[in-house]
């Protein structure tokens, strides 16, 4: 994707793109470090990709601006993705990739406002991530400003009462200015989300919190930019998007295993794994 | 000549000064013994069932959960509904065993231990792994570094974290059978075995693992093995420091630590913990009042750690073998300003 142009706005086969490189560096960047959490990277991939490099309000030389959009990943454990949308979108060199989860890295675990350039809000607990978004969209509005809080969560973190308790507030202040983007993707740590404590009705549960839903295939790039477009119109009730997702897309072995929450490839899953996220292009 | 040392494998003994001896020595994460000790236990009291929170796989509670389905109740990603539930059950007479990360448990649940568990001081046991800085790659966010010093100011609690395999087990028995709440500290990374069978473990009594007369080292946790290596590598250097491994961090052993204090008359704290409020203070705090001799304590300062492997991370803040080899040899050198003073000071 060295041709492309990141700074501006790109198309859905130039996010597709993006989205392959994204998959590769997620791969990379857990084979290295031999821990983190491949599966619920993979399943957000697309979207991030299409936030990233295409929908948010960004300016990678000035990370700190105080009008950019701002975005939260709340199930922070996921952060390879993060950080892979932000090294290719040029916050900081490709080379600490190969840092993640190592001594002295800017790339932490979980992911660290205060170490890695582009990090909005520090996360990892479950269930916080969101509140902060929360308070980001009451300081915007606080304060005047136009930006737009862009948050993804887990559907295993949808079971922290805090997540109910956020989705409450944001509905009393009708706050517009936030965007929610569940990564539904079927499965959290031990098992199945189904298996472990069921969400029942997403969709209605959502819209009994006061939420305007819209529900998409996660992984079509153009559903994927349609729905952020038309959220960020929606005025005076918060949106989320309900993106129906798969848990480790795009490698076969990870797709829909409960396992590769959080384990590393070895040397021959990897190379496996970056054939197959190299073929989704051809 | 005889050994200084007690209950220790005689396999560890011989190597204590290998200067590889964490990188070759057998290891094993106390979260697994703690799992596996549960089959046992739940053979002997039919009233024991496990709570989980989405990390059974982690802690390998589920292996529990396969065996025993109906005595197993993953609550899915929600801390504090757990902890109020396992109160809810304990009232009942139940005996749950609530268990997760450390960092959940003992912050995110935090007021449902304290309000729910130990203001009605009912029999829930808290089982938490990743305590301390025993995850290094996770980071911050899964570093419980203030666990201990956090339940231990909780009125009516009981905190144990033990060194090794043997004795998590041993506590797990323990905990099962004392009426009331207990917070079970484990470990996120493995741990080197340390102990044989014949180790006395009994709650709120600090065992002396090695003899010595010059200086005490009361530690805990994965920090014991780090007091015994700076023991045998101190000793070559002529200085014998006895070693008390305190498992038990409230009730403390005041005796035991008292007896220290007037017979090697300095004392040094090693604990992969904050240094506010836990191990250290808690035997600062007995010393002030009693016998306020030199102290140093080796724990974590007024800072967050990072991610990298375990290892490197607590060495790079200040926790390994070689630091309280320096405590050692700085409070051993204030001891003897002390003895100096006084002795002027009666002449
Ligand atoms: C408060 C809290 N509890 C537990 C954990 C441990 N943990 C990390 S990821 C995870 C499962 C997350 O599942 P989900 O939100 O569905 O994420 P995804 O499947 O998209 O990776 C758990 C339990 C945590 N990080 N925070």
């Amino acid at each position: 994707m060295n041709d492309l142009d990141v700074s501006k706005s790109l198309s859905v086969p130039e996010l597709k793109r993006v989205a392959v490189q994204m998959r590769k560096d997620i791969l990379y960047m857990i084979y290295e470090a031999q821990a983190g959490h491949p599966g619920g990277s993979l399943s957000a991939t697309d979207i991030l990709a299409a936030l990233y490099f295409r929908i948010m309000r960004i300016d990678p030389t000035n990370p700190e601006w105080e009008d950019r959009d701002r975005f939260i990943l709340s199930k922070g454990h996921a952060c390879p993705v993060w950080y892979a949308a932000l090294a290719n979108r040029g916050y900081y060199d490709r080379s600490h990739l190969g840092t993640l989860r190592k001594l002295n890295s800017i790339l932490q675990g979980h992911a660290d406002m205060k170490k890695t350039p582009g990090v909005d809000m520090t996360v990892g607990s479950l269930g916080q991530g969101i509140c902060a978004g929360v308070g980001m969209a009451l300081g915007a509005r606080f304060q005047k400003k136009d930006f737009h809080v862009w948050v993804v969560i887990g559907d295993g973190e949808m079971q922290e009462g805090s997540v109910w308790e956020a989705a409450m507030s944001a509905a009393k202040w009708k706050l517009d200015n936030m965007t929610v983007i569940l990564d539904l993707n079927r499965i959290q740590n031990d098992d199945f989300v189904e298996n472990t404590m069921p969400l029942g009705q997403v969709q209605e549960k959502w819209q009994a919190f006061g939420w305007n839903t819209i529900c998409i295939n996660g992984h079509d790039m153009q559903a994927v930019v349609d729905a952020l477009e038309e959220a960020a119109t929606i005025k005076g009730i918060p949106t989320i998007i309900i993106a129906d997702t798969v848990k480790g897309k795009g490698v076969s072995f990870m797709e829909n295993v409960p396992a590769w929450h959080g384990a590393a490839p070895n040397a021959e899953q990897y190379e496996q794994a970056i054939r197959e996220v190299e073929g989704a292009l051809i | 000549m005889i050994s200084p040392y007690h209950f220790l494998l005689p396999e560890v003994e011989s190597v204590l000064l290998n200067s590889d001896f964490f990188k070759t020595t057998k290891k094993h994460a106390t979260r697994y013994s703690y799992s596996e000790a549960l089959f046992e236990v739940a053979e002997i009291n039919p009233k024991v069932v496990v709570l989980d929170v989405d990390v059974g796989k982690s802690l390998k509670t589920n292996e529990f959960a396969k065996k025993y389905p109906h005595r197993s109740f993953n609550f899915g990603i929600a801390e504090q509904n757990m902890m109020a539930a396992a109160a809810g059950m304990a009232t009942t007479g139940l005996i749950p065993f609530a268990s997760g990360y450390a960092m959940f448990l003992s912050m995110r649940a935090l007021d449902q231990v304290r309000n729910s568990v130990h203001y009605p001081h009912l029999n829930v046991k808290i089982a938490a792994s990743h305590s301390g800085i025993t995850p290094g790659p996770d980071g911050v966010t899964h570093q419980a570094q203030e666990d201990l010093s956090i339940i231990r100011t909780i009125a009516g609690s009981c905190v144990i974290a033990p060194a090794d395999h043997v004795t998590t087990k041993m506590a797990v028995h323990a905990m099962a059978e004392y009426d009331g709440p207990v917070y079970l500290s484990l470990t996120r990374d493995p741990v080197p075995y340390l102990y044989t069978s014949d180790y006395p473990f009994e709650i709120g009594r600090m065992v002396t693992v090695r003899e010595g007369s010059d200086l005490t080292i009361i530690a805990n946790r994965d920090l014991v093995a780090h007091a015994l290596v700076a023991a045998a590598q101190l000793s070559g250097q002529g200085i014998e420091a006895r070693v008390l491994d305190c498992h038990t961090i409230k009730p403390l052993d005041e005796e035991a630590v008292l007896k220290a204090a007037r017979e090697t008359g300095c004392i040094v704290t090693a604990e992969n913990n904050v240094i506010f409020g836990g191990l250290g203070s808690a035997v600062a705090e007995l010393l002030v009042e009693n016998d306020p001799i030199p102290m140093q304590r080796i724990g974590v300062r007024d800072t967050f750690a990072e991610s990298g492997p375990y290892y490197e991370v607590i060495d790079k803040y200040g926790l390994t073998f070689p630091h309280i080899m320096q405590a050692a040899q700085k409070v051993l050198d204030r001891k003897h300003a002390f003895n100096n003073q006084m002795a002027k000071g009666e002449a």
